[in-house]
């Protein structure tokens, strides 16, 4: 009988002889190597003279969550997307899986039967980092389709382009019936430190609000305290790994959850009677991060047949002059091309220095204190949904709280 | 057939496991965040609703954020790739110990959720597999050794929080287990300090409190006990001698139990009514404060709870003590403590007790008194079986005291985030070349170097063998050096001592007050050069002879403490005070031959 991964074996090596489970290999492995689960719960790495079963593995059979209907509870639609907020390890054999279900994920948290009645379902299964446009279009058509049957959606999502995706939603919707709340973990959900839980029964709490936005719930702060909700057009990931990576740009987060009880900061969009979806996007928008030896060759070919472009300029948001003639014949040529800042922090002003000023005139559009990536994300709506001359005047109009016209120097 | 086996914790001082942090422990708290653990769904099978609220009752987690914690040990970043020195140490530590080192090397997470990892598990990798130790009892075998991070440090804790420091966090642990081949406490303290020897023989070990920790193992064939942080060499033998005989003395009480076929009844019986006139003070606080007196029936066990060695009722007592219950009181010592025979006949009656049956009574909040019980109800019955796994602690007298029941084996899996690690048969050779001495063959190298072989020992057990191989070198003397390194301590410059001392600053007796007061903090130039300023000593004596003349008169050689103290005021520091003393001496006697002739 073939010998795989979960039997029990012998093993003799010169090392001694070894009982346990036989693990996947590891892709950083060493080439000989076996990798054995002893009794003791050790993994542990040898070269096998004889390998010998002892026992095959059993087959994981598969427990069927139950759920009961309570009446007196709103119903929430969670959807499933991927990310580490739906991974867990299979402790037998180690490997990393996503949930299957979203009832895996959500009923991992028994707190949350007793705050909602929960429509799971699985939309798709990608890591943050592999999400497309097209994504954001299945999975907007999908939120509409829930909210007619539920009163809010949550959507664990993964971190990395989680704010690419409540951008894209936000503007997808121009009216909304429920809250729609992307949530995600910083630490995997099977860690007993999972900041997971707290953020997803956050999410369910917001989800069952008065709100009619797109929303990110996360961390705050470093400590397990509360939740910040964050305006979809509004938020940014600023940290590579801790809890509260997740921040409001040139603007208060909305709100705040604790425990059981949400408090919104300043005044928001109520739900609308009913939802409508505007779910075109023109993927010719070109994203383009100026830098210091950004030549026109290479400016230029990028900007090759594309409608738009979103530039993340310098400071107030400039580029090289050098750059100039090339963005004027490609304005001339009809493109739309929005100026925003690496610096994150601040609105861009091209009426300062001589270059903004030079930009301007040939007809780059400042896009105030909006975030690059939300204005790429909002340009590929526009052009997706509105005819050239429309989106140009509404790309620097705020339509999603995307743009505000004050900056506090409390924030 | 007693069974002892060791496991010991040993600290490494390199910089910390997973990261670039030091391992030194700091008062210094920067920052404080809390957090919150709870059992994953995987670690519980299907999540219980009510164990799982039980769980989260108490755990707040306060973190305390020292200089030498990053976010690493916050459990905001992955952890870096495993510290190799480290694991160099570790390696070497395992070849001493003859131990098989494994061909790759994985790093698991065991789940530990009462807050003293930040993450919810420790770190944890099996290195080295199968080795052994040779002692003056026969062979002990090292069936694993593993390299570990060490666990925050617990601050405080009351009902609902528990307060740590990251400081301790991350420091490499390299955790050594022996087979239970052990059969006394003699034979467990001799296997605890060649370990000992041997880590230290690397040099690259951290000293001082905590920084070794040792937990021993031992059953007499029915249940297992660890006697957790055992770590004062001396007290071993008593502790696990003790041990074996409360263990003996439990397995008798368990054959008494079976032949009188005893039982413990689940009934809790109200008997504050009996106590109503009571004289006994303590009874009369605790109803005074609303509390009652509530009793169980212990049908058999007349005679086992306190009678000669016997002593079940001190178990039973220790194991409500954990719960903040002070008031424990059973048949085989009452009437005492003013609970009069009377009341004792009361109780007796009401319980309907036979003979051979005893009870205990707790006296206290009726919900803290039903706990108790409780407890006193599952010790009793795990009496008529024998031996209970159990944790204890240590304590100065030689004996142990009730900790916790023993914890189940902990869950691991793979700490996916750190990549394997191969080690080469090459890597292992080279390292094999590089091992130090062990303790006997140096112990022989610094005999050959002129001291004496338990002065050799005192020198490898303290880790001094290498400063003072460094010393005598340099400057010769192998026993003034061995002796101030043996009185001194650790961090005063023993190199500018020596130097002084061989250019002739000051004698050899002066070496023990130089090297003490360095050891209090006085730098060394000062204190030599207090010795090497020219004082005319004979001067000062004559002085101070010639000013207590009548002293002399009077006391004769009596007057030879008083005389030293006044002379110690004016040379102290200067003149090393033996030769002061000797200088007075004779002068002294000197005046007293002349005053009687």
């Amino acid at each position: 009988m073939e010998i795989e991964p979960g039997d029990y074996v012998e093993v003799k090596s010169k090392k001694g002889v070894f009982r346990g489970v036989l693990m996947p290999k590891h892709e950083f492995s060493g080439e000989r190597i076996i990798i054995l689960k002893l009794d003791n719960g050790y993994n542990i790495g040898i070269i096998p003279e004889s390998i010998k079963l002892i026992k095959k593995g059993e087959r994981k059979e598969k427990k069927r969550m139950m759920k009961n209907f309570r009446e007196e509870l709103p119903t929430i639609s969670v959807i499933g997307t991927g990310g580490t907020i739906a991974s867990y390890v299979d402790y037998k054999t180690g490997a990393v899986h996503p949930a299957l279900t979203a009832e895996e994920l959500v009923f991992s948290i028994p707190e949350i039967e007793e705050k909602a009645n929960i429509r799971a379902s699985i939309l798709f299964n990608v890591l943050s980092e592999d999400m497309r446009p097209e994504y954001w279009t299945r999975l907007a058509r999908k939120v509409k389709n829930e909210l007619a049957k539920s009163e809010g959606v949550v959507i664990p999502h993964g971190t990395d382009t989680m704010s690419y995706t409540s951008a894209a939603l936000s503007f997808m919707f121009p009216k909304l019936s429920g809250p729609v709340v992307l949530v995600g973990a910083q630490r995997s959900s099977d860690r007993p430190s999972s900041d997971a839980y707290m953020n997803l029964l956050a999410a369910i709490r917001v989800a069952k609000s008065e709100l009619g936005e797109v929303v990110v719930t996360m961390h705050a702060t470093t400590s397990d305290d509360y939740c910040h909700i964050h305006r979809g057009t509004r938020v940014r990931k600023m940290h590579t790994s801790r809890r509260d990576a997740f921040k409001s740009i040139n603007s208060k987060p909305l709100g705040e959850v604790r425990g059981e009880n949400i408090v919104f900061y300043d005044e928001f969009k109520g739900k609308d009677e009913e939802t409508e979806l505007m779910d075109k996007m023109d993927r010719k928008v070109i994203f383009i991060y100026y830098y210091p030896g950004l030549d026109e060759e290479k400016f230029e070919s990028m900007l090759e047949g594309m409608n738009g472009a979103i530039i993340m300029g310098t400071g107030l948001g400039h580029v090289g002059n050098h750059l100039i003639i090339s963005l004027r014949n490609f304005i001339r040529d009809g493109g739309i091309v929005g100026m925003t800042s690496q610096c994150l922090y601040g609105r861009v002003n091209l009426n300062v220095y001589s270059t903004g000023r030079s930009l301007k005139k040939i007809g780059v559009i400042p896009l105030e204190d909006m975030l690059p990536e939300v204005a790429y994300v909002k340009l590929m709506w526009l052009l997706g949904n509105y005819d050239r001359e429309e989106a140009a005047v509404l790309l620097p109009k705020n339509l999603r709280g995307e743009i505000s016209s004050r900056r506090m120097i409390t924030w | 057939m007693v069974k002892c086996g060791l496991e010991i914790h040993q600290q490494l001082a390199t910089k910390k496991l997973f990261c670039d942090c030091d391992s030194e422990l700091s008062d210094e708290v920067l920052y404080r965040f809390e957090r919150v653990l709870r059992p994953t769904q995987s670690e519980l099978g299907e999540i219980d609703r009510a164990a799982l609220e039980e769980s989260l009752k108490h755990r707040r987690f306060i973190y305390e954020v020292t200089p030498n914690s990053c976010l690493v040990e916050a459990d905001e970043e992955p952890p870096h790739e495993l510290n190799r020195e480290a694991l160099e140490i570790a390696l070497k530590i395992a070849l001493m110990l003859n131990a098989q080192i494994l061909d790759e090397i994985h790093v698991m997470r065991k789940i530990v959720i009462d807050g003293s990892n930040t993450s919810g598990f420790q770190r944890t990798a099996l290195i080295a597999v199968n080795g052994y130790l040779e002692t003056s009892f026969g062979r002990i075998g090292i069936p694993t050794i593993c390299l570990e991070e060490e666990a925050a440090r617990k601050i405080e804790e009351d009902d609902d929080k528990v307060v740590y420091r990251l400081d301790r966090l991350g420091i490499p642990l390299v955790e050594i287990s022996t087979s239970p081949d052990m059969k006394s406490g003699e034979e467990v303290r001799e296997v605890a300090a060649r370990i000992g020897y041997i880590l230290r023989a690397t040099k690259k070990v951290r000293r001082g409190v905590g920084t070794i920790r040792q937990d021993i193992n031992i059953s007499i064939g029915e249940g297992r006990v660890e006697i957790k942080g055992a770590s004062r060499l001396n007290m071993i033998p008593k502790w696990v001698n003790n041990e074996i005989e409360r263990q003996k003395m439990l397995r008798d009480i368990a054959r008494i139990l079976q032949d009188r076929d005893a039982k413990v009844e689940e009934k809790i019986y109200d008997l504050t009514d009996i106590f109503e006139n009571t004289e006994s003070r303590i009874i009369k606080n605790t109803l005074k404060r609303g509390g009652k007196i509530l009793g169980i029936k212990l049908i058999g066990f007349q005679g086992v709870l306190k009678n000669g060695n016997l002593r079940l009722g001190k178990e039973l007592a220790e194991n409500v003590r954990v719960l903040g219950v002070k008031g424990l009181f059973h048949g085989d010592e009452l009437p005492a403590y003013g609970i009069s025979e009377e009341e004792v006949e009361k109780i007796i009656r009401r319980l309907e007790l036979g003979p051979n049956d005893s009870f205990v009574i707790i006296g206290e909040k009726e919900e803290k008194v039903r706990i108790a019980l409780q407890k006193v109800i599952d010790r009793a019955k795990k009496a008529l079986i024998g031996v209970p796994d159990e944790t204890r602690a240590p304590k100065d007298d030689g004996s142990t005291v009730y900790l916790r029941p023993l914890p189940g084996g902990a869950r691991m899996y793979p700490e996916t985030d750190i990549p394997p690690i191969r080690i080469s048969e090459e890597y292992i050779e080279k390292l094999k070349k590089e091992l130090p001495p062990l303790p006997d063959e140096r112990l022989e190298e610094l005999v050959s170097m002129g001291i004496n072989r338990e002065i050799g020992w005192q020198l490898i057990r303290d880790g001094m063998d290498d400063v003072f191989e460094e010393l005598c070198t340099k400057y010769g003397h192998p026993t003034v050096v061995a002796r101030a390194l043996i009185n001194g301590c650790e961090g005063i410059d023993y190199n500018r001592i020596f130097q002084y001392f061989s250019e002739g600053r000051f004698s050899k007796e002066a070496i023990d007050e130089i090297v003490m007061r360095a050891c209090n903090g006085e730098k060394v130039e000062d204190i030599v050069r207090k010795f090497s300023e020219k004082v005319d000593i004979d001067q000062v004596i004559d002085e101070i002879m010639k000013e207590k003349m009548e002293l002399v008169k009077e006391r004769g050689m009596h007057a030879f403490k008083p005389l030293m103290g006044l002379a110690m005021q004016k040379l102290r520091g200067k003149v090393d005070g033996r030769i002061v003393s000797e200088k007075l001496r004779k002068r002294l006697e000197e005046i007293v031959n002349q005053e009687s002739k």
